[in-house]
């Protein structure tokens, strides 16, 4: 186990690396650079703030600079946002997103599992073709779309949530709900068909013969078995959960972590962009970490001391 | 309980021929899959409306006078009528003309991200599984850390350094998706090399290529194709995605997701501006998903009932 | 099963956590007291210190919780507000100014020091003020703010606690107005000498001397304002709070407006999306003002056709500008046939060219082609028409596209950026009909002419120039006569609209919705917001 966990960690540091390389080119190629303003700038006070953040040093001496902040976890000043670092943005942003993408996470397995597990038990009778339909409709409408449609109907002409912003309950049901929408229903299909394909399995006919009841062979085996493939997608899932955070932030007026970024990007603000994007890195290496050991101790299928290797 | 008479029988005999012989016609493995597709309803319906999207995508902008881009202030915001069908836009543009010249869009950046994707992941995965060991390894963390850079972040910067545009969106949608079916041939493809017709082509001196083109591939076909029919679905709503972030295509070029965008910020005074867009999005993404569903169940030969 | 308990312990967790968490935060106070005013600030301002604020977010704050020497009242014209008395020397480039008995808001009283250390901080070039170029008309204060100069040299000095001297590096009539500016506003010098990071957040160090002082500071998410009981004039202020919301989405604004979480939704505080002002003109709640500001397009001089000053006045010519402002941007605009808006040069209601005169345009054009040698439009390379990526502009560049292609048979393509990225391109050239909109910083036309007196001025972005306009512009900043001066400047414009570097489309107006009983927002012709005389009936 120890072997194992070494290996992946050395093999996210290097990814992380990567990445952090690969955003840093990317930010210097893209034109733009965070001082454009309307009234331009007097070049003596150009001159000035690019000498104050750097931006004059060549490029090897700026990476070298930013690697050996990044490791003291100091991702440096915003370049917009005068009273704020990247940490700060960071610090006041992430806990809302992760508020509301656990939320959403939530709502994704709760829901999801639930219909998925219906579906399969009722397959191919009225309340699998149901749940199937509105599995597919929740994959086929965009995020966005469906965050106005709810914010139109629950909050503007029912009233029975508040329209926009953050702090209370009600105002985190309709973003995470609208967050949600995607992942349930691919997890409800993911559901459906593992416990149609657990349903066929041999052992389950035994269980049958055995002569357990159907409840106890549902929970004891059936969704036991099936839950597998849910726990492995629950990685890509985080992923998805925060790239819809972006825009469901910006309908909903959350200041969360994805709605600095979407704006960090229009602003050409380096350090957030770079700050947040290795942030998220980190989080979704650590999630999918985290999840690949969660499915190994599940699974006594596998073995993970023998160095599991790829996916 | 009927009484049938015994001369309504003759004895065959059983003669090791006839009791050979196969009495279900001979089926090809695709015949097979298309049977099963066929009784899925849900799938079917899912191809009937991509045919009729298809050919409204084609006939379509025929059937107004009205073009895509032609501006009429005057008459802008109308509702659905006997002149505009599906009413007009805030510049007074026809709705109608324009979904359907739209669609070409939409489908056209959907279908072409899907097969650059299907090119370099077939490729990629392939290679990486048939080599294996090492070559393998590093493919794979290659492919980890592309799909580790958001994906947003990547899209947007090749918006801005080649510019925005059709072939930019589509060229930026295939760099991070073809990780997917990558991962997916590659699985194939390490559970299929170890068959024993591939042994038999590599010792007859079958190189890489062969073997891939004539063998794998072909064999892993069914995943791929699945595969491929639910990338064309996560391409136009990708599309419709970076649309509301304002990364889309410009006008007067328009898809779907550049519409349903505008449609949001008018979606409580001219509903029809919003519905019209999200429907055939729905739709769409609809369609591709149930048949790509369905060639999966078809496949599957356990899901049989 | 003890693994799968692990799984289901796990999810549990989870959602503690989340409930935990959300239970835990107050919730936003929806009983509505009567003075508590709820705007929406639509972004996080760029800083709360009036030395570094460079956007319209940050002054709308600035204006509420600080005063300056005067402050633009309710007319429009600039009144006494920390100046209790003004001197102006003859030559008028001296002005003293006279302080009034005023406190900050950790009872300090508010100095002539306090301006004098307020205007050297933002000129000195190591604190990367962007806005320092507005204290320029200060003696020395670009020698310095470009390091080319001593800050000991500049000319504003503390003659007495209650008495300021202010020398000019040329007369300049409209300096009470500048004075209301935010970059002229004054800052406690004790506690920023102590604490230099002062104005980073709300709290103790963060001292004002405005009619409201700054108690919260929700950074992205709210800014709380409450009324000063130290302010000089509070007894005007009626207000008890003000709360403003950072939400980017004005569908989001509008809704929550209609939905009673906010009392105000539009400009200047943030915007009112188009799409709904039909809607909400038919019902009658839609106000609107026009504020000095111009929407035009700039066009690139040293581009072909561009260079061509026919091709140039086709181009405006043709352009229907009226059905713009009724048709896409709905806000009661008026259409601009000038550069200088209306509330400073009134004859620019009727402008110096017919709009959506496409017959001249045809005549321009045909002149243009000859003069370079072209037979028919379509002979013309393709031109590429960039906006910053908006709603609004994206729609009015589609209908400028057609309406270019229909009259004149010109082939347009469409570009658009962020923000960031177009006004970097704009600067350095790389475009060729731009949108760009000049909003005034005060009310004299010299602040919209004086863009293009220098082909490399920071905000020509034309690449023209032109010395007799120069000319002008230059001898009107030593003109003392007043008229003599406004025609001055009006030849200037004249010339302008001859040469046609930008096609002006249109005066710009605030437009917004708010509550029946929100009374006394005062909007300054320049479309700045202050809140000091507000109340709810």
């Amino acid at each position: 186990m120890i072997k194992y966990l070494t290996r992946r960690l050395l093999f996210m540091i290097l990814s992380l690396l990567l990445i952090i390389t690969a955003t840093f080119f990317f930010m210097r190629l893209a034109p733009g650079n965070p001082f454009t303003s309307e009234k331009q700038l007097p070049p003596e006070i150009e001159a000035n703030l690019n000498e104050h953040y750097g931006l004059n040093d060549p490029w090897y001496v700026q990476y070298g600079d930013y690697l050996l902040r990044i490791v003291q976890w100091d991702f440096g000043p915003s370049f917009k946002y005068k009273s704020q670092t990247v940490n700060d943005l960071i610090n006041e942003g992430f806990p809302v997103s992760l508020v509301l993408g656990l939320e959403a996470i939530f709502i994704a397995l709760a829901v999801g599992v639930t219909l998925g597990i219906i579906a399969a038990l009722k397959h191919n009778k009225w309340q699998d073709y149901l749940a199937m339909i509105i599995a597919v409709f929740g994959i086929s409408v965009p995020s966005f779309i469906m965050a106005a449609f709810l914010q139109y109907i629950f909050a503007i002409k029912l009233g029975w949530f508040p329209v926009a912003r953050w702090g209370t309950f009600s105002q985190s049901v309709l973003p995470a709900i609208a967050l949600a929408a995607g992942p349930t229903a691919f997890i409800a299909r993911l559901t459906r068909s593992s416990m149609l394909e657990v349903l066929s399995n041999d052992y389950i006919k035994t269980a049958r013969a055995k002569g357990l009841g159907e409840l106890v062979i549902t929970v004891k085996h059936t969704i036991r078995n099936a839950i597998l493939p849910v726990v492995s997608y629950m990685g890509p899932l985080s992923a998805g959960v925060v790239t819809g955070s972006f825009v469901i932030e910006k309908i909903f007026g959350i200041p969360g972590l994805g709605a600095h970024f979407v704006k960090s990007i229009g602003n050409r603000d380096y350090t957030v962009i770079m700050g947040v994007t290795v942030f998220y890195s980190i989080i979704l290496l650590v999630s999918v970490l985290l999840v690949d050991i969660l499915y190994g101790l599940i699974d006594p299928r596998i073995k993970l001391a023998g160095g599991k290797k790829g996916e | 309980m009927q009484q049938i008479s015994k001369d309504k029988f003759t004895v065959v005999g059983n003669s090791k021929v006839e009791a050979e012989k196969i009495t279900k016609p001979s089926l090809s493995f695709w015949k097979d899959v298309f049977m099963r597709f066929k009784k899925n309803k849900l799938a079917i319906s899912g191809l009937v409306i991509l045919i009729i999207l298809i050919i409204m995508a084609i006939i379509g902008p025929y059937l107004t006078s009205y073009n895509y881009y032609q501006n009429d202030l005057m008459k802008a915001n109308q509702p659905p009528s006997s002149e505009h069908y599906f009413g007009t836009d805030d510049l007074g543009r026809d709705m109608f003309a324009r979904i359907w010249y739209g669609a070409k869009i939409s489908l056209f950046i959907g279908i072409a991200a899907a097969l650059i994707d299907l090119a370099i992941g077939v490729i990629w995965g392939g290679i990486s599984g048939y080599k294996g060991g090492r070559t393998d390894e590093v493919m794979m963390r290659i492919a980890d850390v592309l799909y580790g850079i958001p994906y947003l972040l990547l899209v947007i910067l090749l918006m801005v350094v080649l510019g925005q545009g059709l072939a930019t969106m589509i060229l930026a949608m295939s760099i991070t998706g073809w990780i997917n079916m990558a991962r997916i041939v590659r699985g194939q493809v390490l559970s299929l090399k170890n068959q024993e017709y591939i042994l038999a082509s590599r010792t007859l001196g079958a190189g890489l290529t062969r073997i891939m083109g004539k063998h794998l591939i072909p064999n892993a076909m069914g995943p791929i194709l699945v595969t491929l029919t639910l990338t064309v679905p996560t391409a136009i709503f990708t599309e419709a995605f970076l649309s509301y972030l304002g990364l889309g295509l410009t006008p007067p070029l328009a898809s779907w997701g550049t519409m349903a965008n505008d449609g949001i910020a008018a979606m409580t005074y001219y509903p029809w501006r919003l519905f019209f867009p999200a429907m055939f999005i729905c739709l769409t993404i609809f369609a591709f998903n149930v048949i790509g569903d369905g060639i999966r169940d078809a496949l599957d030969p356990r899901q049989r009932k | 099963m003890k693994k799968k308990m692990l799984v289901l312990l796990s999810l549990v967790l989870a959602l503690s956590a989340f409930l935990a968490a959300c239970g835990g935060k107050s919730g936003d106070d929806k009983e509505k007291v009567s003075q508590n005013l709820r705007l929406n600030l639509s972004t996080e301002p760029f800083s709360l210190n009036p030395g570094l604020a460079n956007d319209s977010a940050s002054g709308n704050v600035l204006r509420q919780t600080f005063d300056g020497l005067t402050r633009i009242g309710k007319d429009g014209e600039p009144e006494n507000a920390i100046a209790e008395k003004i001197e102006v020397s003859d030559d008028q480039k001296t002005y003293t100014f006279k302080l009034r008995d005023a406190k900050w808001t950790n009872g300090d009283a508010v100095t002539a020091e306090d301006f004098v250390y307020a205007w050297k901080w933002a000129l000195d070039p190591k604190n990367e003020s962007q806005y320092a170029y507005q204290l320029y008309y200060i003696k020395g204060a670009e020698a310095a703010n470009t390091g080319k100069g001593k800050l000991d040299d500049v000319g504003v000095k503390a003659v007495d606690d209650k008495t300021l001297e202010v020398t000019l590096a040329n007369p300049t009539p409209y300096f009470t107005q500048l004075t209301a500016f935010y970059t002229y506003l004054p800052v406690n010098h004790k506690i920023a000498e102590a604490n230099p990071n002062w104005y980073k957040d709300a709290g103790d160090d963060y001292v004002s001397n405005g009619p409201f002082k700054m108690t919260e500071w929700k950074h992205s998410e709210k800014i709380v304002l409450e009324k000063n009981d130290t302010y000089w004039d509070k007894d005007t202020v009626k207000l008890e709070s003000v709360e403003f919301s950072m939400i980017n989405d004005p569908n989001t604004t509008l809704s929550m407006f209609d939905n009673d979480e906010l009392d105000r939704a539009g400009a200047p505080f943030d915007t009112v999306p188009t799409d709904s002002m039909k809607a909400l003109k038919d019902k009658g709640t839609l106000q609107t003002q026009a504020i000095a500001g111009t929407y035009w397009y700039k066009f690139n001089t040293e581009v072909e056709p561009l260079n061509n000053v026919n091709i140039r006045k086709a181009l405006t010519y043709a352009i229907d500008r009226q059905s713009i402002v009724d048709q896409i941007t709905q806000g009661g605009q008026i259409p601009a046939m000038a550069a200088v808006p209306p509330s400073m040069f009134s004859e620019n209601e009727k402008g110096y060219f017919k709009d959506n005169d496409v017959a001249a345009a045809k005549e321009a054009l045909a002149k243009g082609l000859k003069e370079l040698g072209l037979k028919d439009a379509s002979e013309l390379p393709t031109i590429t028409l960039s906006y910053n990526t908006d709603e609004a502009h994206a729609k009015i560049a589609q209908a400028v596209q057609d309406m270019w292609k229909k009259n004149l048979g010109i082939n347009v393509k469409l570009g658009n950026e962020e923000w960031a990225v177009y006004i970097d391109k704009l600067h350095s050239g790389d475009y060729q009909v731009g949108r760009m909109g000049w909003l005034g910083d005060f009310n004299d036309a010299i602040n919209f002419l004086e863009l293009y007196r220098d082909k490399k001025g920071g905000n020509n972005d034309t690449n023209w120039e032109n010395a007799e306009f120069k000319k002008l512009l230059v001898d009107s900043q030593t003109e003392t006569d007043a008229t003599k001066r406004q025609q001055m400047l009006k030849d200037a414009e004249a010339i302008l609209m001859d040469e046609l570097p930008i096609a002006p489309i249109y005066f710009y107006t605030d437009s917004w919705v708010q509550k029946d009983n929100l009374k006394g927002i005062v909007i300054s012709g320049l479309g700045d917001a202050q809140l000091k005389w507000a109340y709810f009936e």
